[in-house]
């Protein structure tokens, strides 16, 4: 393999849209923009692109860094670039923020065009197949045909196997990672714990917390936390923080005493500083309705009956929000309809944050799979 | 005699398969029956627990599962494979009858081979009071995977137990030629085409 290196400095672009969409909540956008990056080169035969779908706080920006923000490093830029696993020298690579977003494209905080004021609660509810449908307006604005594979992790991985399913003449692979058929009701309640912690906040005022000029940070902040206490594995939280407190931390009170609540208020305040209120409802709205197989008589190998891909499936041993048995229910199925799919449980103890991680083993498997992907 | 990639066996697994066909292939390692398969135009998957054999695998270009063996083919479907293979690893695995059971279950047949502990050879090793090692049995006794100890009458016994029927049985010396007669004594590696009355 090639030596590794960024690939450097990015530009963010903004695809407008002015045909109008209507979404499965029955609401029609009369205009709409996505926000997308590329890396790579789209070859002669447009056979090459690689489609990164993100998961519920990601964005567009998943490699190299912008020249006047040299610190804002993409979110897989471990990933992507030159002699990387997803080497930008072979792949064509699109990052997109899906609709309902908060990193330029349209969403929640945009101007609703009908009233000249943000969207706020208005916005409709988006689940996964409407970002599909976008996500490949994006691919028809680019002349790409055919994905050569659309990747995600979490979210991102169910954005990946809806693409098989809703348009499988248009991906030759999905790389399906940390993801889940569906959510169990577990999942589905701790979504609707961070959403209660946002909605219940004073100074959300229904969605339209804009026209206030104000922000329910103090509920974007819990549901943060609570969020990733479910990224994050029991064994990894022992080894870094164990029962370890602050220093000159009081005791006997409510304040800030054991690191590990020092860590996830920080995480929680860097969050809330930045992301959307209303774009977190939206994801994790469109994480509890993604179900592919419900149309299908809940039977998930009748759903993936029609898709033409071929799979590589990853899970990690530590993530308890997907699981290793729920990335199991989707190969099962592939392989009930002799789809091609190869599955690798990797041994990590970062829980479901794991997908996002350097680690060796999982990136050579990634780049063993992506070598052998015709362009 | 030539071979594929130094494994008799392959060759004769490969005479029992058609184009078209679907198989499975439990402790499937690096992939490489599937590939000649594969390319022989059937359609494979590989159940592999070891990660350096799955990152293999998935360079050879095969489609493999990493799972345990001894976990279970619970996940498969009834019938879902033409055949399911365990070539050189039935000694490796502790519940043996449900192993062959379940094979069974997801195959329409299946495909087994293992060394022969009554070879000739291996007699000899125990008579002079060694326990045996070969290209078949490459193992010393305190490294060995193994940890069922069979010959192929012992198997087949076991098969008649099962009510499982014996379709085809290939027997292999320790260079891979094929062995004709006495085979018990004769043979190093044992492949058996098995299946169940219909």
């Amino acid at each position: 393999m090639s030596e590794q290196s960024s690939i450097g400095p990015v530009k963010a672009h903004r695809l407008a849209l002015t045909e109008p969409i209507t979404l499965a909540a029955g609401v029609t956008l009369p205009a709409w923009e996505l926000a997308y990056e590329t890396y790579g080169t789209l070859n002669a035969a447009r056979s090459n692109a690689v489609l990164i779908c993100h998961a519920l706080s990601g964005h567009h920006h998943v490699a190299g860094y912008y020249a006047d923000d040299p610190k804002n490093i993409g979110w897989w830029d471990n990933l992507i670039g030159p002699g990387k696993p997803l080497d930008t020298n072979r792949f064509f690579v699109v990052g997109v923020n899906n609709l309902g977003g908060c990193h330029g494209s349209t969403g929640p905080a945009s101007i609703n065009p009908a009233t000249g004021e943000p969207w706020g609660a208005d916005f409709p509810v988006v689940i996964v197949s409407d970002w599909v449908r976008t996500q490949a307006r994006l691919a028809d604005a680019l002349s790409i045909e055919q994905w050569a594979a659309v990747v995600g992790g979490s979210l991102g991985g169910m954005q990946a196997l809806q693409w098989t399913i809703d348009l499988p003449e248009r991906v030759r692979h999905a790389l399906v990672i940390a993801a889940a058929p569906r959510l169990t009701a577990e999942n589905i309640a701790f979504n609707d714990v961070a959403r209660q912690a946002i909605i219940t906040d004073p100074e959300f005022h229904g969605g339209n917390f804009y026209r206030h000029h104000v922000r329910p940070t103090h509920g974007l902040r819990l549901a943060r936390m609570l969020g990733h206490i479910t990224y994050l594995s029991d064994d990894q939280m022992a080894e870094k923080f164990g029962r370890k407190r602050r220093p000159n931390a009081g005791s006997y009170g409510f304040g800030v005493e054991f690191e590990i609540e020092s860590y996830l208020r920080y995480q929680g305040d860097k969050f809330a500083g930045w992301f959307d209120a209303n774009t977190y409802l939206l994801m994790t709205k469109a994480l509890d309705y993604f179900d592919p197989a419900e149309p299908f008589a809940d039977d998930l190998a009748a759903a993936l009956a029609g898709a033409r891909a071929k799979f590589l499936v990853v899970a990690f041993t530590t993530d308890w929000r997907f699981s290793p048995a729920r990335s199991r229910e989707i190969v099962n199925a592939l392989v009930k309809n002799k789809h091609a799919v190869s599955y690798a449980e990797i041994a990590s103890q970062h829980g479901h944050d794991a997908f996002l991680m350097d680690d060796h083993y999982y990136h050579a498997v990634l780049t063993a799979y992506l070598q052998n992907i015709q362009t | 005699m030539t071979h594929t990639l130094k494994r008799p066996d392959f060759d004769v697994i490969a005479g029992w398969m058609k184009a078209g066909e679907t198989v499975l292939d439990l402790g499937c390692g690096e992939g490489e029956l599937l590939q000649l398969l594969t390319a022989r135009g059937l359609r494979g998957w590989g159940v592999e627990r070891e990660p350096g054999r799955v990152l293999a695998a998935i360079e050879n270009g095969v489609n493999v599962i990493q799972s345990n063996l001894e976990a279970g083919l619970a996940d498969f479907e009834d019938n879902a494979f033409d055949h399911v293979v365990l070539s050189r690893t039935l000694q490796t695995v502790r519940h043996t009858q449900q192993i062959l059971a379940e094979m069974l279950r997801v195959g329409h047949e299946a495909v087994i081979s293992f060394p022969n502990f009554a070879y000739w050879k291996n007699r000899m090793a125990v008579l002079n009071g060694r326990m045996p090692v070969s290209d078949d049995l490459p193992y010393q006794w305190y490294d060995t995977p193994n940890v069922r100890f069979f010959t192929m009458l012992d198997f087949e016994s076991l098969c008649n137990e099962m009510g499982i029927v014996i379709r085809d049985r290939q027997v292999l010396d320790e260079h891979g030629n094929t062995v004709t007669e006495e085979h018990n004594f004769l043979g190093s590696l044992a492949v058996y085409r098995i299946g169940r009355d219909d």
